[in-house]
């Protein structure tokens, strides 16, 4: 991942990722965030989320394959009622593909269903992406291969034309490599991460955003971040992603 | 209720061509089952995946059990993708059918209703609808403005095929709080399903176990096998051999990998009775 070789030295780059995800949660101009679930396999989604709740703020957080104390009595259908009610305020998807106007694709490219390359499929977000009032789009990988003009696939639209019943899009996009704002039609660069510059990420980038003049870095994590997701967060951590805590904080 | 019937018993009652509803792989799958369609080389399945697939579907699918599959997914989680469902993919061998989670759900929830279709809110825009002529939009006959909306056809599976806990002399088995096993259970039109345990008594009786049992209403035929969930989870009982999933992942890059995993890995441990 991108900000590897450059990043000042004293943290991973996943704490970097995850606490960036955690200013973005707790950002006060986005509908608040009481209820945030996080899917299969997002280590780094669920770190942010966790670092909130250290950090002192009232969330409900539910891992939807946290394999003991699992929030759901219903089965993983109830995650799907709950947000088809509006009961979960934000939920954090990624794609295979993403572009300029927020579609994902996890279905894949070349001839329906994915003759070239096939991604697992679209698991619920052609419903949350459109039921939950705000989505981070996460993708550590920032490259031209991800970021594309034009989605092959539509997994689920960033974007819906008017009539069609639609709670909230992407606030975010975050990558490996930078932040970008979405504000309902356009990505607008909001930050590059430590070492990257905005022509680099403009050479990585498939598709079209706005550059604004002054670009300001990506605020590293604080020393009690760090204290944080190295401690509690880990802890809470461990039991759902072995394999992540072993790798980044080698518990 | 029968008495000691075995995997390949229950594996023996489900024809070349049936629509099978299955687990996903973190939620009671029936390895043991699996197994057993295998071994009876089950021919033209069709797999109906609540709402995700997996190991499950990727061994079916390596030995040639399946002609069709409906998911939202498939993937072999933390172990990466599936090989066996990618490669049928691209030899044009496997038909595909795209779906989205809820969707899945709301099919097996129309049918344990007994209703032809039910709504689902979303997935407009999506080109997973755009490939789904069996689904439709209709206007919300209850809006004032225009509000089209997703309709789901209720789908009712052949066969329900899962493990689950325990099973008691009523006939009922327990699969703790994962209830989509339920729903999948009613909307089937037989379950057959594989068991860690059997007790005495009827569940139903017991207040406390009677939220996580269902109902031997719907349960038409039980096989003993235990730790027939490995190597994948069965809820607190016994973790998931992430080691064998890993294992399996790489070997089954190649056909001939995947022969030789079955063979060495996953068939000797699983002899039919």
């Amino acid at each position: 991942m991108a900000i590897t070789a450059s990043a000042p030295v004293g943290f991973a780059p996943e704490e970097f990722l995850a606490t960036t995800l955690a200013r973005l949660i707790l950002d006060p101009a986005a509908p608040p965030a009481r209820h945030i679930a996080v899917g299969a396999a997002s280590p780094i989604p669920a770190a942010a989320c966790f670092l909130v709740k250290t950090l002192g703020h009232e969330a409900r957080l539910s891992l939807l394959h946290k394999t003991s104390g699992n929030p759901f009595s219903e089965g993983t259908r109830e995650l799907f009622d709950l947000t088809g009610q509006g009961r979960i305020d934000l939920f954090f998807l990624g794609g295979g593909e993403i572009d300029g106007e927020a579609n994902i694709n996890l279905i894949g490219t070349g001839e329906w269903p994915g003759s070239e390359a096939r991604f697992p499929g679209s698991f619920g977000s052609a419903f949350m992406y459109l039921m939950t009032p705000r989505t981070i789009l996460f993708r550590e990988e920032h490259s031209p291969r991800v970021l594309v003009p034009r989605v092959a696939f539509v997994s689920a639209p960033g974007i819906s034309p008017p009539g069609h019943f639609r709670r909230g899009t992407a606030q975010a996009l975050v990558t490996g490599r930078a932040v970008f704002a979405f504000d309902g039609r356009r990505f607008t660069l909001a930050s590059c991460h430590p070492g990257q510059t905005p022509a680099e990420i403009a050479a990585q980038t498939g598709f079209a955003y706005e550059t604004p003049p002054e670009i300001p870095e990506t605020p590293p994590p604080t020393p009690a971040e760090l204290a944080l997701l190295r401690g509690p967060v880990c802890a809470e951590m461990r039991a759902t992603y072995p394999g992540f805590c072993a790798r980044v904080w080698g518990r | 209720m029968a008495g000691a019937l075995s995997p390949d018993d229950l594996a023996a009652r489900v024809p070349d061509g049936a629509l099978i509803a299955l687990p996903p792989d973190n939620s009671l799958g029936s390895v043991a089952l699996t197994l057993a369609l295998i071994r009876r080389r089950a021919r033209g399945l069709r797999l109906f995946c609540v709402p995700v697939g997996g190991f499950l579907a990727d061994l079916l699918i390596g030995a040639g059990c399946v002609a069709e599959i409906e998911t939202s997914a498939v993937s072999l989680g933390e172990a990466g993708t599936a090989p066996r469902f990618t490669a049928a993919l691209a030899a044009g061998t496997l038909i595909v059918r795209d779906a989205t989670c809820p969707a899945i759900h709301t099919a097996l929830q129309a049918a344990e209703k007994g209703v032809p279709f039910m709504p689902l809110r979303g997935v407009l825009g999506s080109d997973v609808l755009a490939h789904r002529p069996d689904w439709r939009v209709i206007d919300n006959p209850f809006a004032a403005e225009p509000d089209p909306i997703l309709l789901i056809p209720a789908v009712r599976p052949d066969f329900a095929l899962f493990h689950a806990a325990l099973a008691d002399e009523a006939g009922n088995v327990w699969v703790g709080r994962r209830r989509e096993l339920a729903t999948m259970a009613h909307a089937a039109r037989d379950s057959l399903v594989s068991v860690e345990r059997r007790i005495s008594g009827d569940m139903l009786e017991d207040e406390r176990l009677a939220p996580g049992v269902i109902s031997g209403a719907y349960v038409t035929g039980i096989a003993q096998a235990a730790r027939g969930a490995a190597p994948l989870a069965l809820l607190d009982e016994y973790p998931a051999e992430t080691t064998v999933l890993r294992d399996y992942a790489r070997a089954a890059r190649s056909a001939e990998g995947f022969a030789a995993f079955l063979e060495q890995r996953l068939m000797p441990a699983h002899e039919p009775a």
